[in-house]
């Protein structure tokens, strides 16, 4: 232990980002958490919450409480935070296109529990550019999902000064490929669209928007190239400065800070030989933390094993334990700022500083952020940096210790327990729900209810705030779904460019001239070219894998048919048949794979279509990929399965199989 | 339908087409996919057997859009679907997209079905890789529009056109409707030079963009002569936006009268005819080339005896094939 008398840093925000099942059992683990020494809340809503449905709509199917907590009224709200005193919480919502309904259930539940909303303190994520990019929880077009951002901004500097209304997101561009001038590029870019748009929508009186632009705050990712990704921070900070002053006026250095969060990479997590994720878990950390200037406010890390299912309450606290050993064991907050006065930082700085003026110059030139995600630009940008990501794996060129070298390993005793070392969600968590939640609609007063909602409707359609009527939708018992239905009819729905349509110029390895050979030879044996329709079922909306295949099999020669995120099985059955495809392959990432994969072979089998041939590629644990295969699935890839070459060679195969053809030499 | 399985049986696949049966229809254009042999003989029967049965096929429209790149063909398609099936009409479509030259793979479909109603029984989307083939559309377009034109109301031929490729299309349905795009000169050059076929139907879409779309229409309206020559057909000029949803019903309503334009003139059976016989002649070419041709006794002797002959057209296709494989 060093001398006592040492003035240290106070450590930054310690968070878990949780939330699974229901209200109760969620708020039974912040408890828990909070208990254990974590010094703020980070809510996971399910996917129907994200996207603006109930837990009893259809498309909600086998994604209730699955990876998040379901989130249908007040009354949920309620339960979430029931003896939590949100007037001392600070609560991180990971929330975008349904974020106004989500502050308002917060904002009501707090006035229930006699807070007043002034006092709260926390952060909506409310950015819905970066849903368009990936990630895809969107539901609006992107013009009035801004409006909603703003309105919600606006709000909250007047009404809730302490909230951080947005979380502008680089961390799920990194998690779709960007590099790190692409992440400094966009979501600086991102920054200028919705404060443009607070600007130019008169809420804010000119004097009072420098206190807008100091509550704006970002959300970043920290991958294993740690060195880097430090010296990505320091210019995360110069930049903004720089832009806040020249763009805005902000003369008062502490409202041009960079102010951020992070969550730190998820993506170079590995199925294979998971331990060794705490330690890149714990690099990654360093490149948050090590800078001073350039620290993170607020840190939550991901758990050991995320790439094979949901983690359980263990596994996150030894992602909380991470943190405090850091923060408090090591002497670390000791000192002032370690990287000052580098040349070699500052090098690396001014490098990452250049490539990004140049990448927002180029937005700039589209008309801004939001013509740039119209256009596709962005995403053919980030699906291109994402196929050089897995080019560069499959060749070796980047090197994965334990994916594609030093393979060989011991059995792990991490693993091997009876529950395979990951959480299971229980399987009645979402009847048990949509019965509370059908109990609910009974018992409210539907009066109010439509008042409310015509209050809701009356505001969308012209330019009053949206947050009044959604705090009043939230005490009249309005539910997440219907709050949504509303705005829809109004703003309509949204599809983001998929980004697919990329030039792949690079010379092919031999492996893939092979395998375009057999292709070519498998479609003339079965008279046609091979057609693979690449389906994403649910409301995943994390698309990465799917365009990478999508991508791939293309290049491989395969026909690809590929329509986007969240389709109904229905859909996908109905598309396979009538696009004619050899093989439907499925990319499931939230854990609704079983019921998924279930109702679409029921949809094939009802059209006719049962005999097309079934893969799936996901986060899907041992014990479903066992039943899954006795389901007549084909094939299922997991994260271990980094060689697309043999991915779709496998679909080959199968392919081959399913027509009775001879096996490959 | 595959290696392991017995082709289907082409006169109850026609029956069942023509009965609007989608596992049918899937399984029909599958056929005429199929480049085998057998495939080809079965193809030619369902062929025939359609056109037998479907003495109403005067009832179905066949329409083709095309148009440069980024024009909003796909939004504008889906946008007429959306009038159509609220008129009650069905809609079956052939999205054609380019392929790869070099690997021959293609990314495709990224783009309707999502726009339009999900579960209607009323819309069919298949979509279709150009699979490199000079010029324009492969050969099976046409032969999987005859199996759409027995099902559906309003058979719609998509494709991506600059230049040349639109003759293509042009070249195989009843109404052609281009969409341009605005501030770009490159259609008003091409209708100039005579390369772009000048169109049934104008559209200029993203009219909401405004001054730039309105400059755009004038343009191609002085670039046109008001006559299409064909029966006095005067080619309409439209301004529509597919995104805001303007102008869509009045351009469902000019489709329209120009097919009721040519049942009037009566030259829909006609004209129908025509694209049959040059699809035969087209499809000898790519497999027996000019020489064979030649033997057959020429391109123009060909269409002209195609065009008087009464019996099916593919089975004189059939005949004229064995033909020169005797040869």
């Amino acid at each position: 232990m060093s001398d006592t008398s040492v003035q240290r840093d106070r450590p930054w925000l310690m968070r878990t980002y949780s939330g699974h099942s229901s209200a109760k059992a969620s708020n039974e683990l912040y408890r828990t958490n909070l208990r254990k020494g974590q010094t703020g809340l980070s809510v996971a809503f399910d996917l129907p919450t994200q996207t603006g449905y109930d837990s009893d709509h259809p498309l909600a199917r086998g994604e209730v409480g699955k990876v998040g907590v379901p989130v249908d009224h007040i009354g949920d709200m309620e339960a979430l935070f029931e003896q939590i005193p949100l007037g001392q919480m600070n609560t991180s919502m990971t929330i975008n296109a349904t974020a106004p309904w989500l502050l308002a259930l917060y904002v009501a539940a707090a006035e229930r529990q006699g807070v007043d909303p002034s006092q709260l303190q926390g952060t909506t994520q409310n950015d819905v550019l970066k849903e368009y990019l990936s990630r895809g929880t969107y539901i609006f077009p992107p013009e009035p999902s801004v409006r909603l951002t703003t309105d919600l901004i606006a709000y909250t500097v007047q009404n809730i000064p302490k909230w951080n209304p947005t979380n502008i997101c680089s961390y799920h561009l990194q998690e779709a490929g960007a590099t790190p001038t692409q992440e400094l590029a966009y979501a600086l870019s991102s920054a200028i669209a919705i404060l443009d748009a607070v600007r130019d929508s008169g809420q804010i009186p000119e004097e009072r928007f420098p206190a807008v632009v100091g509550r704006i705050s970002f959300f970043v990712n920290a991958g294993i190239r740690f060195v880097e990704e430090t010296c990505k921070l320091r210019a995360f900070g110069r930049m903004w400065d720089e832009l806040v002053q020249e763009r805005y006026g902000v003369e008062e250095p502490k409202l041009r800070r960079f102010r951020y969060g992070v969550q730190v990479n998820s993506l170079g997590l590995t199925e294979s030989q998971p331990e060794n994720n705490v330690q890149r878990i714990v690099l990654e950390m360093l490149a948050v933390t090590l800078s001073k200037n350039a620290r993170a406010r607020a840190i939550q890390l991901p758990a050991w094993n995320e790439a094979l299912g949901l983690p359980r309450p263990w596994d996150q606290q030894w992602a909380l334990r991470m943190q405090q050993v850091l923060a408090l064991e090591t002497d670390l907050l000791e000192y002032g700022d370690l990287l000052d006065g580098s040349p070699v930082v500052e090098a690396k700085v001014q490098e990452l500083i250049t490539g990004a003026r140049e990448e927002m110059q180029r937005v700039a030139e589209q008309g801004g952020m939001v013509h740039a995600i119209e256009s596709g630009h962005v995403k053919r940008e980030l699906v291109q940096s994402h196929t050089r990501r897995m080019r560069a794996i499959e060749s070796g060129d980047l090197e994965i210790v334990g994916v594609n070298c030093f393979q060989e390993t011991a059995e792990s005793p991490l693993t091997s327990g009876t529950d395979s070392g990951i959480m299971k969600v229980d399987p009645r968590a979402e009847q048990e729900q949509i019965t509370a939640l059908q109990a609910f609609r009974a018992v409210r007063d539907q009066e109010q209810v439509e008042l409310a909602l015509a209050a809701l409707r009356s505001a969308a359609t012209g330019d009053g705030n949206i947050m009044p009527p959604s705090i009043q939708c939230a005490h009249a018992g309005v539910t997440t779904g219907e709050w949504s239905e509303v705005l829809r009819d109004v703003f309509g729905e949204y599809r983001a460019p998929t980004g697919i349509d990329i030039a792949t110029g690079d010379r092919p390895s031999e492996a893939l001239q092979q395998l375009r050979e057999q292709v070519r030879t498998t479609g003339e044996e079965l008279g046609r070219p091979l057609r693979l329709l690449i389906g994403k079922p649910g409301l995943d909306g994390h698309s990465n894998g799917a365009e990478q295949i999508a991508v791939k099999g293309r290049d491989a020669g395969f026909e690809i048919v590929y329509e986007g995120i969240r389709l109904t099985p229905a859909q996908i059955a109905r598309a396979a048949q009538e696009e004619g495809v050899h093989l439907i392959g499925l990319s499931v990432l939230s854990g609704s794979h079983m019921e998924l994969v279930a109702d679409i072979q029921l949809e094939l089998a009802n059209i006719g279509a049962g005999d097309v041939p079934v893969v799936i590629g996901g986060i899907i644990p041992e014990d479903d990929e066992r039943q899954l295969r006795e389901q007549g699935v084909q094939a299922v890839f997991t994260p271990k399965d980094h060689d697309m070459n043999a991915i779709m060679a496998n679909i080959l195969d199968v392919i081959r199989h399913s027509n009775g053809l001879e096996a490959r030499d | 339908m595959t290696a392991g399985h017995p082709f289907p049986d082409p006169e109850s696949l026609a029956a069942d087409v023509t009965a609007g049966r989608r596992a049918a229809l899937a399984s029909a254009l599958n056929l005429l996919d199929d480049r085998r042999p057998e495939a080809r003989r079965c193809a030619s029967i369902l062929l025939a057997r359609l056109q037998g049965s479907a003495t109403g096929m005067e009832n179905s429209r066949l329409i083709g859009i095309t148009g440069p790149p980024g024009a909003g063909k796909s939004s504008l398609t889906a946008a007429l679907m959306r009038v159509w099936r609220q008129r009650g009409l069905s809609v079956g479509v052939l999205a054609v997209d380019p392929s790869s030259p070099i690997s021959g793979g293609a990314l495709l479909g990224d783009r309707l079905r999502m726009k339009t109603s999900h579960d209607d029984d009323g819309v069919f989307v298949r979509s279709l890789a150009c699979r490199g083939e000079f010029g324009g559309l492969s050969a099976e377009v046409w032969p999987m529009s005859q199996v759409m034109l027995a099902a559906f109301d309003i058979t719609l031929i998509e494709t991506v056109g600059v230049g040349q490729r639109e003759v293509d299309v042009s070249g195989m349905c009843d109404t052609t409707c281009f969409v341009a795009q605005p501030g770009s000169g490159d259609s008003i050059q091409f209708l100039k030079a005579g390369i772009l076929e000048v169109p049934h139907v104008l559209v200029v879409n993203k009219e909401d963009m405004g001054a730039v779309a309105r400059r755009t229409l004038s343009e191609l309206s002085a670039a046109l002569g008001r006559e299409h020559g064909e029966g006095g057909w005067e080619v309409p000029v439209l301004s529509v936006s597919a995104t805001v949803g303007t102008g869509i019903e009045v351009l469902a309503d000019v489709l329209e009268a120009h097919h009721q334009h040519l049942l009037a003139m009566d030259m829909l059976r006609e004209r129908r005819r025509g694209y049959q016989a040059a699809w035969i002649v087209k499809r000898l070419r790519g497999e027996f080339g000019s020489h064979g041709l030649e033997q057959l006794g020429g391109e123009q002797v060909l269409l002209r005896e195609l065009a008087v002959e009464p019996t099916s057209l593919y089975e004189q296709y059939e005949v004229l094939r064995s033909r020169l494989l005797s040869k």
